[in-house]
């Protein structure tokens, strides 16, 4: 069931184009990653969806809805600011009840809705103090609360954890899909670092320069990514830019023949295309048709990730093996592939 | 976010308040007509008058007199005194009294002014509104210095010691320079207060010496006459480009930090 | 150099190369001036309210109440809450205008900043008798206000406007405006963008936003300016006397009167520090509110 539907949404500022045509559909109680570097445009999306952006052209609908025509104040739809912009005025317990009064709601339902929440984000003590006497972690929670007592249609999170430490970081991941799971409520996630959208989101859309790249679950688009840029921004990978001949991907000057990969599909033989081999699937083989000299090897607790340097590339090929590296630093060595894990992007 | 349009009519407003009567000065500075209420062509005879105008030009001389004497005074003591508020810290009700002279409004300076004059039996003139225009004048110096020492770097002083300079020396061949921008800042700022002063010195003044202001205030309580336009005018000049300079040289010292 | 570790060496010359005389001469020579020209004028004029007058002006020392009985006379009463009331609406007016003002120029884009602040502050930079003439040219009855509206046909006689309360208002809005818009513009630049828009996010309307979020935060700027404003507003004689005409006095008319004309300084010197006590309340309710609505460090 489409909760929210984003249909060819544009806006340009001057001569920066931060959203190009995009659209989207989101389901309801899906929990969605809006990923990409930072300057993508997914943040001007998110401010469109709250109503603090007018899209030049494009249509927004929630529920079927017309969403843009409603000012930001009438939306059914909240917004966890990247700095939380909590009131530094009000206390805790005022700051959560503003979105409350303004609903007009009863003051018994309002103190009973606040206790819950505060009780929800497990900050029951928390009620009278003022912001600035908070941790960055208690902060964060309180402006989530302060979102979600809204019980709105939508809540979005503008890079809800950068702004904490590591440690901090790893709690309010998993503490945010507990929540998600107990409110029900549909959450789209803004956020530059890919880690924290694989394992929050249900879905993620990758943007690159105001566009959408590719919409798919989290394993679809490391297993599957449909562009170049996809496939080098989401986990680290190997691209080879090559044409596609029989039996192979041909790299000019690169190995003793066409790169094994994945069967064509539909793509006609002469294609330019991109070949997208992940570390963990190359391996050594004395048969290979990859020659090179291992540059480097690290270990990682339990599996090594090595660097080779193969002549024609401008970028070493790496590779991940259980247990420790087989080869040392200027010893040479030959790589291939199973040709099903060679997944073949094509020409945009 | 959406521009608070309720907010640009009051904008414009208060552009329109706060030039409309500058440019009608400007305007009328240049009428032939001897009444600011009609034009009677073009002319530049008033401001003739203007410079043959004896008492507005002993007023001038008056008033640059006191200008320069009470900003060296100033510039002296406010830069000592800044320096020592921003080494010893602890001295909080100092650094309050320092800047009151600021706060207070004038009329109350002027009356204690006169009153401290008159108990110690001192004659009124232009030393005494000199000696009166570098109390505030100081206050301003201090204020403007300690700010510029606020974001400057101690370690500067340190090291200058560190490598065998005596306290003085690293006072002036370190601290100074570096805090040249402020106190020319400073400076300038008690410069233009003295030089716009009126109403301490129209408490302190001998009646022989009047300052520009005085004379100004005597020739408009008198009526309304055009040489008083031209005068405005060249006031204005003098003080809009002392002021665009001013915003020049600071934004030149601010790049260079 | 010797092996002596750097740390040490730089403290130990610091401590012996600070001279003890250093406080005397850095701070000595500001003080000593400020307590011969502030504190003792300030505390003359002081002790001046509860001596009498001399004959022919001057004090005598013998202490007498009467200086405050005098100033409770319904006479000079009229005069301070006229001065009160004339004060409060330039303020007020400084304020409606002076805060969207801010606010605009807090919000212009960088480079626009600037210029917008220094064109506010340029006409202060004039001189203020200067200013105030400005205003007896355009209120005259033969002036641009008259005769523009005249022109425009909206009245068919010239108005008394010059020499009115609206005059002395005028003036002293025009004075003191740039006052008002500094420290607002300060507080409202400082104030992060955000809240608003996070206000609207919950659902709060324009007016409602302003009311619970933008003024609250922006409280000690209003009230700084207010002080800014009103005081200087409450001192001054001489707008009063130019654009007045002498019929409505201010309480600055009346200290003035009473040190140059009728020589009755301990009077006058109760009239100052009526000045002296409305500004010090004014600071002390200023500095209440900025601890109240600081709420610092919070969203940098």
């Amino acid at each position: 069931m489409t909760l929210l539907s984003v249909t060819g949404v544009s806006r340009r500022f001057g001569d920066v184009t931060a959203l190009d045509d995009v659209s989207l559909d989101i389901v309801q109680g899906e929990f969605f990653a809006l990923l990409g570097p930072s300057g993508c445009g997914k943040t001007t999306l998110l401010r469109v969806l709250a109503g603090f952006e007018r899209p030049d052209t494009g249509t927004v609908t929630l529920d079927g809805a017309d969403l843009l025509a409603l000012p930001a104040h009438r939306r059914p739809v909240n917004l966890m600011f990247q700095s939380y912009a909590l009131f530094p005025h009000m206390t805790v317990e005022k700051n959560i009840a503003y979105g409350l009064h303004r609903e007009g709601l009863p003051k018994d339902e309002i103190r009973a809705r606040v206790a819950g929440v505060l009780a929800t984000i497990g900050l029951p003590g928390a009620a009278k103090r003022r912001p600035n006497q908070l941790s960055g972690g208690q902060r964060q929670r309180v402006a989530l609360a302060r979102a979600i007592v809204k019980r709105p249609r939508l809540l979005l999170l503008d890079e809800p954890l950068s702004a904490l430490d590591k440690k901090v970081r790893a709690e309010m991941q998993l503490e945010l899909k507990r929540l998600q799971h107990e409110v029900g409520i549909t959450f789209v996630v803004v956020t530059h670092d890919q880690e924290e959208a694989m394992s929050l989101a249900d879905r993620i859309a990758v943007f690159s320069e105001g566009r959408v790249e590719q919409v798919d679950a989290p394993v679809s688009l490391y297993r599957r990514p449909r562009t170049r840029f996809v496939a080098d921004f989401v986990g680290a990978n190997n691209l080879f830019d090559g044409v596609l001949r029989d039996g192979g991907v041909e790299v000019p000057g690169v190995g003793s023949g066409p790169l094994p990969c994945e069967p064509p599909g539909d793509l006609p033989a002469g294609s330019p295309v991109v070949l997208s081999v992940r570390p963990e699937n190359v391996r050594f083989d004395d048969e290979g048709p990859l020659a090179g000299t291992v540059m480097d090897t690290s270990f990682f607790g339990g599996v090594s990730r090595v660097a080779v340097e193969v002549g024609g590339l401008t970028r070493p090929v790496e590779l991940t093996v259980p247990g420790t590296a087989p080869a040392d630093p200027g010893k040479p060595v030959r790589l291939s592939w199973n040709p099903d894990r060679a997944i073949l992007i094509g020409p945009a | 976010m959406r521009r608070a349009r309720w907010a640009y009519g009051p904008f414009w407003l208060t552009y329109l308040f706060l030039y409309t009567p500058i440019v009608v000065l400007v305007a009328m500075s240049f009428n032939a007509a001897d009444t600011p209420y009609s034009w009677g062509g073009f002319s530049t005879s008033w401001y003739g008058e203007l410079s043959g105008d004896e008492a507005i030009r002993e007023g001038l001389v008056n008033t640059l007199v006191v200008a320069a004497g009470s900003t060296a005074l100033a510039t002296v003591l406010g830069t000592l005194l800044a320096v020592g508020l921003a080494r010893y810290p602890r001295l909080r009700v100092l650094a309050v009294l320092a800047t009151l002279p600021a706060i207070l409004p004038d009329l109350i300076l002027a009356i204690g002014l006169l009153a401290f004059y008159s108990a110690v039996r001192a004659t009124l003139g232009l030393h005494s509104v000199l000696l009166a225009h570098t109390v505030f004048g100081m206050a301003f110096v201090a204020t403007v210095v300690r700010t510029r020492l606020s974001h400057s770097d101690t370690s500067l002083e340190e090291a200058s010691r560190d490598l065998g300079a005596g306290p003085v020396t690293t006072f002036v061949r370190i601290t100074l320079p570096t805090l040249a921008p402020g106190i020319v800042a400073g400076a300038l700022l008690a410069f233009t207060l003295s030089i716009d002063e009126f109403v301490i010195a129209f408490f302190t003044a001998g009646p022989k010496d009047p300052t520009l202001p005085i004379v100004i205030y005597s020739m408009v309580r008198f009526g309304v006459t055009p040489e008083i336009n031209a005068l405005a005018t060249v006031l204005l000049a003098v003080s809009f480009t002392v002021v665009i300079l001013a915003q020049r040289l600071t934004r030149l010292t601010d790049s260079l930090r | 150099m010797t092996a002596v570790p750097k740390d040490a060496r730089t403290r130990a010359a610091g401590r012996a190369r600070r001279p003890r005389a250093e406080p005397l001469v850095l701070l000595g020579p500001g003080l000593l001036y400020l307590l011969a020209f502030l504190l003792v004028p300030l505390a003359l004029v002081l002790s001046y309210t509860i001596f009498k007058r001399g004959r022919f002006g001057g004090i005598v020392h013998e202490a007498t109440g009467d200086n405050f009985t005098r100033a409770a006379d319904p006479l000079y009463l009229d005069v301070l809450l006229t001065s009160v009331k004339l004060a409060t609406m330039t303020t007020l007016l400084a304020l409606a205008i002076g805060y969207p003002t801010a606010y605009v120029i807090a919000r212009l884009p960088a480079r626009w900043k600037t210029p917008a602040l220094v064109a506010v502050v340029l006409p202060f930079w004039t001189n203020f008798l200067i200013r105030t003439y400005a205003w007896i040219v355009l209120l005259n009855s033969e002036g641009l206000v008259n005769s523009a509206l005249t022109d425009l046909g909206v009245i068919d006689r010239p108005l008394g406007l010059l020499y009115t309360d609206g005059a002395i208002v005028t003036g002293l809005l025009y004075a003191y405006l740039p006052l008002m818009i500094l420290p607002l513009y300060s507080a409202i630049e400082r104030l992060d963008p955000q809240l608003a828009e996070a206000s609207a996010n919950l659902g709060a309307g324009p007016a409602r936003t302003f009311l619970s979020v933008t003024l609250p935060l922006t409280l000690p700027g209003v009230l700084t300016g207010c002080v800014f404003v009103f005081v200087p507003s409450l001192g001054n004689f001489v707008i009063p006397e130019l654009l007045g005409g002498g019929r409505t006095i201010m309480v600055g008319n009346l200290v003035r009167d009473q040190f140059l004309k009728a020589r009755d300084w301990p009077f006058g010197s109760v009239l100052a520090l009526s000045i002296v006590a409305v500004l010090i309340a004014l600071l002390t309710v200023q500095a209440w509110a900025a601890r109240r609505f600081s709420g610092e460090g919070d969203h940098a």
